[in-house]
């Protein structure tokens, strides 16, 4: 399968404070390899790196050493920056941090409109964009006036005007309402689904990474676990270690276990979860 | 155990005579004891930041009363600060609310607005920042040299510093990752325990309220919807649901076992409670 | 509530004004502060008078709204008006003690008093039937020619339309933070100026803080969707003049050129 992002021996060290002082190193020697068209969620408690590994995909941190590779590219390298950027579009955590003008649709041409696209082409990407995420009638509105879900909808569509191949979320759903959580993850799944568009989604919330092809947990600086949710969510111990937490689901199929009844521990939905639990009370 | 705080017919309209007039909170009534440990739930737009700054004053009902130790705090308009004081509100994201040039100094404002001073003032910074868990050397740092969460234990000690005799927390835990949500909440639950205090959480999250609290108050479009301990409002899981709000995963999946004629008690909503009472059936012979 | 500040007073509609290119309007309105300030008697400034009514009718704006744009000028042109009336030499109509009305008192109190009501009320109809964001487009095509002079005319639009674009969202922080020094007994009421302006610190720190850390994160996330300065950029929607654009700007050349002539003979 054809690789979207692939890190090398990522290292990466926050610049010391002060003259002479040492820096902080938030990833030391990550290698990493997404997919072209998966959904891979990064998990892992504040301060495991996380965020800066979502930074340097598309050339907002550079590393400190080793190297990332976006379709081949070098984010190193200065010539192919904007062709990086468009490829790999970011949606950050603050909704009215990433908003730049007064009015939706002059936000969401935004990045056409850097990239010299011809107006009438910015016009077709806009309608486009909006109707990806369901905002379309929200066209000629003041973005300042909408909730946190349809702002971080905006933020996306601003993203896909570019016509990426990838989209990172860096905590994109940390300062939002669950109702807001659920629109936009909704929306990044159906892209993901229908478009294709490969999604990176760094969060702390366990239960967004339920749905996602694959889970890379992050630990101090490192990749310390990365598989399959159904994989991932059944090693509590290493979890609950890393300051993280499992669903419900997971915790109460594991702890039946622990008292010695046979139930998997990797029914995570709520269904498959009572399904299994049922089965095994009843067998007894 | 008495009322601290006793709200009634409480209602708040913005935007009078406008096109854009709407009741925020309509016809509001609910008493707080004291020493309790309340949750306040609602759907974005369910009135729940506007009912909690009522209580200490922040806004002024347009109809009915909010009575704090028995008496109606608008009663001395000019006196108002007064209430402030006793009933101490954190906002979201509250670190983006500090200022001064060092931790010590910020903790100190509400202290210092309060009229104290010496060692009086010492005394109830020193406090409050134990309580948070903040290190003494901490203290003369510059707030802005921090965490943000521990600038978050900042801003609530500069709370705590006014020893309230409520405290108010709107989505305490906002922002942060789950170590992160745990030890905030210890903080809270600890000045709870240890300080007697009243404390009323709003929050979004059902799981972070059923955790913590005695009773939850369930908003929905400006009223009341429930008022109950959580084992009351949780069993009414359906409601909930059609009310724009989640219920823990734990009560969904007792909900989803119910439907399959596991009988478990309905107002059951943490992983232990329903774990022992699954291991009991399996003891007591699976019912079918 | 602090969030019903509207700055500049833009009021949506579909007016021939509104539909006027936002470049033909700056045009029109120093052409119009041109042939204002050259109005020198009652022909002059009789035609101002008329051309504004005449641009306000085609705007449908409310009496109400227009005089209510001369607010925050009333005591300046109250100041003005006595000034002129009281303190101009010349022959004495009326006297009172040291207070004189001269006959040139009073023609040169009311003409600077029209002056100002007329300037106030044209500008004030150039933001009311232009959304801030058409202002900022129209402005900077009109100095894109300043690019070769090394002017930074699309920064300089750039920043301006992000100030706009943030300055709701400031003043609901600003609440925010009001409310939540509030919260810890903050007074923004009472004491004298001094006390009030040490008082207006603990919004001030975190507004500044908070506005640092937006502008950071904002020019961030610009470059994340390939902003790069100016060149090479397109815009969704281009200025175009359309005809009414030529001929709007052909009698506001005529009106002026018409004013300015007749005050030249003294009119």
């Amino acid at each position: 399968m054809a690789v979207m992002i692939e890190t090398k021996n990522l290292e990466y060290t926050y610049p010391a404070a002060e003259e002479g002082g040492t820096g902080t190193p938030a990833l030391r020697g990550v290698n990493l390899s997404v997919e072209k068209g998966s959904f891979v969620a990064v998990l892992g408690h504040n301060g495991s790196g996380k965020s800066t590994l979502a930074k340097t995909f598309n050339a907002v941190l550079l590393p400190t050493g080793g190297q990332v590779l976006v379709e081949g590219m070098d984010t190193r390298d200065e010539e192919k920056l904007l062709a990086i950027r468009q490829r790999v579009g970011m949606v950050f955590q603050n909704p009215d941090n990433q908003i730049v003008a007064n009015v939706v649709e002059e936000d969401v041409a935004f990045a056409p409109e850097n990239l010299g696209v011809p107006p009438e082409e910015i016009r077709r990407r806009v309608d486009g964009a909006l109707a990806d995420v369901g905002m379309s009638e929200f066209v000629r509105h003041a973005p300042h006036l909408l909730s946190g879900g349809q702002k971080q909808r905006i933020a996306i569509a601003g993203v896909i005007a570019m016509e990426p191949a990838c989209i990172v979320l860096d905590e994109a759903t940390a300062m939002l309402d669950p109702a807001g959580r659920q629109e936009v993850l909704a929306t990044v799944h159906r892209l993901n689904r229908e478009k294709g568009i490969t999604v990176v989604l760094i969060t702390h919330h366990m239960d967004e990474a339920e749905d996602a092809d694959r889970i890379v947990v992050m630990d101090d600086g490192k990749v310390a676990m990365d598989g399959a949710p159904g994989e991932v969510f059944t090693r509590v111990e290493e979890l609950r270690s890393m300051g993280l937490t499992v669903p419900d689901t997971v915790a109460l199929l594991y702890a039946l276990r622990q008292e010695g009844v046979d139930v998997p521990l990797d029914a995570m939905s709520v269904e498959a979860c009572a399904a299994a639990v049922a089965a095994a009370v009843r067998a007894e | 155990m008495k009322d601290i705080l006793q709200i009634e017919n409480l209602t708040h309209t913005y935007g009078i005579g406008t096109p854009f007039q709407r009741d925020a909170v309509k016809d509001i009534s609910f008493t707080v004891r004291e020493g309790e440990f309340l949750g306040i739930i609602g759907h974005t737009g369910s009135g729940k930041s506007t009912l909690i700054q009522h209580l200490n004053g922040l806004l002024k009902p347009t109809a009915g009363r909010v009575l704090l130790g028995g008496r109606d705090i608008w009663e001395e308009p000019k006196k108002i600060r007064q209430v402030r004081f006793r009933v101490g509100l954190v906002f979201q994201y509250p670190e983006y609310q500090l200022f001064e040039e060092t931790v010590y100094k910020d903790i100190a404002f509400g202290p210092i607005n309060m009229g104290r001073t010496g060692e009086e003032l010492d005394r109830c910074v020193r406090e409050a920042a134990k309580l948070v868990g903040l290190k003494s050397a901490t203290l003369d740092k510059s707030p802005f040299e921090l965490s943000g969460g521990q600038k978050r234990r900042v801003a609530l000690a500069g709370v705590l510093a006014m020893e309230p005799e409520v405290l108010i927390l709107d989505e305490p835990t906002a922002g942060l990752d789950p170590a992160g949500r745990e030890n905030f909440l210890a903080n809270i639950r600890d000045f709870h325990r240890n300080r007697g205090g009243t404390v009323i959480l709003v929050s979004h999250s059902m799981d972070e309220i059923a955790q913590n609290v005695d009773r939850i108050l369930v908003l929905k479009s400006a009223r009341i919807l429930m008022d109950g301990p959580p084992r009351e409002v949780f069993a009414r899981a359906d409601e909930l649901l059609s009310a724009g709000l989640n219920v823990p995963q734990i009560t969904r999946v007792a909900m989803a076992l119910r439907e399959r004629r596991v009988p478990i008690d309905p107002a059951v909503y943490t992983v232990e409670e329903l774990q022992r009472e699954l291991l009991a059936l399996r003891k007591g012979g699976a019912a079918c | 509530m602090l969030k019903d500040i509207t700055l500049g007073q833009y009021f949506p509609g579909d007016t021939p004004a509104h539909r006027l290119d936002p470049r033909t309007k700056i045009l029109l309105v120093i052409l119009y502060i041109a042939a204002l300030f050259s109005a020198k008697g009652p022909a002059t400034y009789g035609a101002m008078i008329l051309t504004l009514f005449v641009c306000v009718r085609i705007s449908r704006v409310k009496a109400r709204a227009l005089f209510r744009g001369l607010r925050p000028v009333v005591v300046i042109i109250l100041f003005t008006g006595i000034l002129n009336l009281f303190f101009t030499p010349g022959a004495y109509l009326f006297q009172w003690g040291p207070l004189h009305i001269s006959d040139a008192g009073i023609r040169l109190a009311v003409s600077m008093v029209l002056r100002i009501m007329l300037l106030i009320m044209g500008t004030f109809l150039l933001t009311y039937t232009t959304s801030p964001i058409r202002l900022t487009d129209g402005l900077e095509r009109l100095l894109n020619p300043l690019k070769k002079l090394r002017v930074p005319v699309h920064e300089l639009a750039m920043m301006m339309s992000i100030a706009l674009r943030f300055i709701p969202t400031l003043i609901e922080e600003t609440d925010k933070i009001m409310s939540a020094q509030k919260a810890r007994g903050a007074d923004f009421e009472s004491g004298n100026l001094f006390r009030r302006a040490k008082a207006m610190l603990p919004i001030l720190v975190p507004l500044f803080i908070s506005a640092f850390r937006r502008a950071d994160e904002l020019a961030v996330a610009m470059e994340c969707r390939c902003y790069h300065g100016g060149e090479g950029r397109t815009k969704l929607h281009v200025l175009r003049f359309a005809a009414r654009d030529y001929w709007t700007l052909a009698f506001g050349c005529a009106i002026t050129a018409a004013v300015m002539t007749l005050a030249h003979f003294g009119y």
